[in-house]
């Protein structure tokens, strides 16, 4: 097998490189995905490129319109970077259950997310966060929801002459916070059987002013749990309106059978995860 | 009697303390060599097909494309291994039927289960090879194929050999054993053994309390870290170099033997370091294949296992199906025990059948009893040993009916455990009359153990259970060389299977010259330098490599003392040895200075020649192992899972020498039981491939599933072993998976009687409730 291997520099260089032909081109950030997907021969790449030369795909920055991280920037990088785990602590939960430290020493949040699998640990907690995904090509620069980035198991948006650039997060808003919890049988090393990711913010009279869910596992991707959202704003978080957001939350699951769980497990999970997510946001706001 | 070796109860030096063990540097700098890092010059990548059905017919293979491919340089199938006879013959001291086995490492007539080898390639690489794989075309006649033990021993089931039918053997306490009538139907039930103690009957008609139930346990992976690896080189002049990761150096080297119809002598077997076995390296795999492709391609051949190999060719252990009947009177004494264990033993016959009947109820004194087991075949790959095989597929039904009829009978489960403890002189179902044994105290002190006085909250629960091991001693081997700066070196031929047993072995040696133990140092000899030696397993490494390691070091101090003599020109027992020093037995032999072993060793050139001692033995007196263990849990009502808070684990080690690795011994032994119990499964989907064949979906547990565990090592010596050594590798891993289970029913009222306790079937058993 020869196997054809680039590591630019720069973003312009990458750019030509990907518009050079329309044939199949891998990108290495990690490799905790492509080296396994190699290994288990059910890819031969022809062509793979490493973007850990070019900068803007490995820097976090702190900019006045919000958090930019580089799409292949390391999970142990994201962890310990002080501010941004003050900021985003449900990305931060979500980043710190991708493997074990070795592996998020090279995995990245950009590669988690490209990867499209409908268990990756970072995705829900960055759709609830309203995070865009940052979008490189031939005709330029575009950018969307991460929710909209993701179309399916193992597919995203991007066209071949396309790729990830980075992650932008909005400004956080006041008296927010933010959770991601998910269920394995083991506690680490594991894949997710359901997910759950919350944003949330608080008003002055301790009412949910702002919320977005999203669940993970339990679809063909991650979804926005839109309706179960809806129940919270508005409100004081009481016994009756978490009752009525797990429900709400389990509706929305649509999960299939498979090793990982059943349905009616996953279903049953996944409220529960909802709800303990949620009062782990809402904790984090009181203890600023 | 005069096979055994006593203990003899002696002030201690060197036993008992903690030294680092040789192996362990080179293990975590990673310099440590495994299967996988041997390389030969110009070896050849070998590479494995493998059947994608579970049951087929072979009707035709065609290797003619991956020959013709560049850089192929031999492809074998069948055709290139000799059939044999069905014939249960005994091979390096194993048993084994060769015609299975020939058809285990190479399919013939049929595929049996997913992953049965079909063929094998030797390229100039790895790719090369593995493209040769997907261009053998094989025609299969997929046949109906059966997966669970229950399932395949129904009258309807597909059968995998149509001549086998059931051989049965009866063998009662103090009587004959007599042989079941041949059945005139053939089933996939190889075979019945029936052990008989009493009479049932009568004991559970005196019953107050009868309690039946039917278990069943999950075959579950050994789970060792590295996959299998063999480089073997087949030369010119017909002599043949294997190394192999291997628990049975001697016994590969029969094995290969016997399937390549070759002198044992023309093989020599080199063991590479272990990382893991655990009983499931006992077998030939991948070995009589790279010889067969070396011979042909006339280059060494090195073949590895991927995981995705390990999981669906190798291994798994026996489990099975349990019913347990128990009957007891008021006070908890149990008078009469009936059980069946309906092992699966995978495509071939041969589970540790004998092993789950012997330890059924063993661990108990009761005078009726009934065991009745069932070797059963069905399309999955052939068991091999695991860690007390066949104990803990006994041990979770007979320890939960236990649990039950403690809480029925209002009783403390560990004071009913006591009141039928094994002792010293219970005759057990099987034969033997036990000898001094520390069954009793482990459990006396399970009690008293802090952790068992700990108060528990809500959704917490308590369980106990306890386990048995015989232990085997088996034909061992040890050479011994006192170097000329008086250093030792000592080689022996049983592996270290990761548990220390070179630290060990150095420390018994160090003990018997008085010198310190890192002036010893402990390797493992190749099949062409030593006498034969059994397998390390059955717990023997370190007590029958310890009894051939001491014997052969007394051996040479008998010559040290012989050169003292010869140097002081004094009569050959007027010299003992102490603490390190030839030394005059007493003051009237004259005014010698003492001779240590550096000096003596120094001079041995001119007393006679270089000091040493060796011993070859068919080590006796294997020391019985008992085990308790206490498990606290914590299950979330919410979501079904399970979390051990704490595991405390009391044994008998007879005599820890190195204590820090009998409690790792135990811990890791319990850590399998963990994982055996919570969510190690097979996941067969319905064409009876498996779908989970990798640690991701296979789950083992991982180091935050579980709390420190807590050890207390007992030490009630074994009377044939110089320092009282038992066997203590097989026992930690029997209780775990009932104590979860009690301990789960302690906690929410639920009693579970099928593995694994994964968190979906305890939520639907939490929300059905």
């Amino acid at each position: 097998m020869i196997m054809d291997f680039h590591a630019p520099s720069t973003i312009d260089e990458l750019s030509s490189l990907l518009s050079n032909s329309s044939e199949k081109k891998h990108l290495l950030a990690g490799g905790t995905d492509l080296l396994v997907q190699m290994q288990s021969q059910i890819i031969e790449p022809s062509t793979v490129i490493d973007i850990k030369n070019i900068s803007e795909m490995m820097e976090i920055k702190d900019d006045v319109d919000g958090f930019y991280v580089g799409a292949a920037v390391s999970g142990m990088t994201i962890i310990e970077h002080q501010a941004f785990s003050d900021t985003w602590p449900g990305v931060i939960d979500g980043v710190k259950l991708i493997g074990s430290i070795q592996i998020k020493g090279r995995a990245s949040m950009g590669g988690n997310l490209c990867n499209a699998s409908p268990a990756a640990d970072s995705t829900p907690a960055m759709i609830a966060s309203d995070a865009k995904a940052i979008i490189l090509g031939s005709k330029g620069k575009r950018d969307m929801l991460v929710e909209d980035f993701i179309l399916g198991p193992g597919k995203n948006i991007l066209k071949s002459d396309e790729v990830l650039v980075g992650i932008k997060f909005p400004k956080k808003r006041n008296n927010s916070s933010g959770a991601y919890l998910r269920f394995t049988p083991r506690t680490e090393m594991d894949i997710a059987v359901a997910g759950v990711g919350v944003n949330i913010s608080l008003g002055d009279k301790f009412q949910i002013e702002h919320a977005k869910v999203s669940i993970g596992a339990v679809a063909e991707k991650a979804l926005v749990a839109e309706a179960a959202a809806k129940v919270l704003i508005g409100k004081k978080v009481d016994e009756e309106v978490i009752e009525k957001f797990v429900s709400e939350v389990r509706n929305l699951a649509r999960p299939i059978d498979d090793k990982r769980g059943t349905v009616e497990f996953r279903k049953q999970v996944i409220g529960v995860l909802a709800k303990r997510a949620l009062n782990i946001a809402l904790e984090r706001i009181s203890h600023g | 009697m005069s096979d055994f070796v006593a203990y003899e109860d002696k002030k201690l030096k060197t036993i008992g303390t903690r030294p680092l063990r040789p192996d362990g540097v080179d293990k975590v700098t990673g310099r440590a060599r495994y299967g996988a890092d041997i390389n030969l010059p110009g070896q050849l990548y070998g590479s494995v097909l493998r059947s994608p059905h579970a049951h087929a017919k072979i009707k035709s293979i065609d290797v003619s494309k991956a020959k013709a491919l560049t850089g192929v340089k031999a492809v074998i199938t069948s055709k290139d291994f000799e059939d044999m006879p069905s014939q249960v013959i005994p091979v390096g001291e194993l048993v084994a039927n060769f015609r299975d086995v020939t058809r285990n490492v190479m399919a013939r007539e049929k595929v049996l289960y997913d992953g049965h080898a079909v063929a094998a390639v030797a390229a100039t690489s790895e790719t090369i090879a593995k493209k040769a794989i997907n261009l053998i075309k094989v025609e299969y006649e997929v046949l109906p194929h059966v997966i669970d033990v229950a399932d395949a021993m129904n009258e309807d089931a597909p059968l995998l050999d149509e001549n086998q039918f059931t051989q049965g053997e009866i063998r009662v306490l103090g009587g004959d054993s007599t042989k079941e009538p041949v059945p005139d139907k053939p089933s996939n039930i190889a075979k019945r053994l029936t052990f008989v103690k009493g009479d049932i009957d009568s004991g559970f008609k005196d019953a107050h309390l009868i309690l039946e139930r039917v278990f069943a346990t999950k075959p579950v992976h050994q789970g060792y870290i590295e996959p299998h690896a063999s480089v073997a080189s087949y030369t010119e002049d017909g002599q043949v170099e294997l190394y192999t990761c291997t628990q049975g150096h001697f016994t590969i080297r029969a094995q290969c033997a016997k399937l390549l119809s070759m002198d044992v002598s023309k093989i020599k077997v080199i063991p590479t370091e272990l990382g893991g076995g655990f009983g499931g390296k006992n077998n030939v795999y991948l070995e009589p294949l790279a010889i067969t492709l070396s011979k042909i391609a006339r280059r060494p051949v090195k073949m590895v296992m991927s995981r995705n190999e390990v999981f669906r060719a190798s291994g798994p252990s026996p489990a099975g199906r349990t019913y347990v009947k128990l009957g007891l009177n008021k006070k908890g004494k149990i008078i009469a025990a009936d059980a069946q264990i309906d092992m699966q033993s995978g495509a071939f016959p041969g589970t540790p059948l004998g092993q789950a009947t012997i330890t059924c109820f063993t661990r108990y004194d009761i005078e009726n009893v009934r065991v009745i087991g069932h070797d059963v075949i069905s399309n999955r790959p052939k068991v091999a040993a695991y860690r007390a095989p066949g104990a803990p597929v006994a041990a979770f039904g007979v320890e939960s009916v236990i649990d039950e009829a403690a809480k029925k009978l209002s009783i403390d489960p560990i004071d009913i455990r006591i009141l039928n403890a094994a002792k010293e002189g219970t005759q057990t179902y099987y034969g033997v009359k036990f000898p001094r044994i520390g069954f009793e105290e482990t459990l006396i002190k399970a009690k008293q153990h802090k952790n068992y006085q700990i108060p528990l909250k809500e959704n917490q629960g308590r369980g106990v259970a306890t386990g048995f091991w015989m232990n085997i001693g088996m034909d061992t081997t040890a050479s011994l060389n006192v170097n000329d700066d008086g250093t030792i070196a000592v080689s022996v031929g049983t592996i270290d299977v990761a548990g220390g047993s070179r630290a060990s072995l150095a420390m018994m040696v160090a003990e018997e010259f008085g010198i310190d133990s890192d002036k010893v140092r402990v390797t493992t000899g190749d099949t062409s330098q030593l006498g034969f030696n059994f397998v390390t397993a059955g717990s023997r490494g370190t007590f029958a490599g310890g009894i051939v390691s001491v014997l052969a070091a007394r051996d040479a101090i008998e010559e040290c003392k012989l050169r003292a003599a010869k140097t002081w020109n004094v009569k050959d027992e007027e010299v003992v040895w102490e603490n390190g020093f030839a030394r005059p037995a007493s003051t009237n032999v004259g005014p010698f200075e003492p001779l240590s072993l550096s000096e003596i060793a120094r001079n041995a050139t001119r007393t006679g020649g270089p000091i040493a001692g060796h011993c070859e033995k068919n080590v006796q007196g294997a020391g019985p192992s008992f085990g308790t263990q206490i498990v606290d849990v914590e299950v979330d009502k919410e979501t079904g899972s399970v979390k051990i808070l704490r595991h405390t684990i009391v044994q008998d080690a007879g005599k820890a020498i190195h204590p820090a690795y009998v409690e790792g011994q135990y811990q890791g032994g319990a850590v399998q039981g963990i994982g055996w119990a919570l969510n190690e499964e097979y996941i067969y989907g319905e064409d009876g491939r498996l779908q989970n064949p990798g640690f991701l979906d296979y789950r083992v547990p991982v180091a935050s599933d579980v709390p420190f565990i807590d050890v207390e090592i007992v030490e009630v010596p074994n009377p044939y072993h110089p320092y009282g050594v038992r066997g203590i590798g097989e026992v930690p891993i029997i209780p775990p998976t009932a104590a979860i289970a009690n301990a789960i029913n302690d906690a929410i009222g639920v009693r579970f009687e099928t593995l694994p306790l994964s968190p979906p079937k305890v939520l639907s058993a939490i929300i059905g409730n």
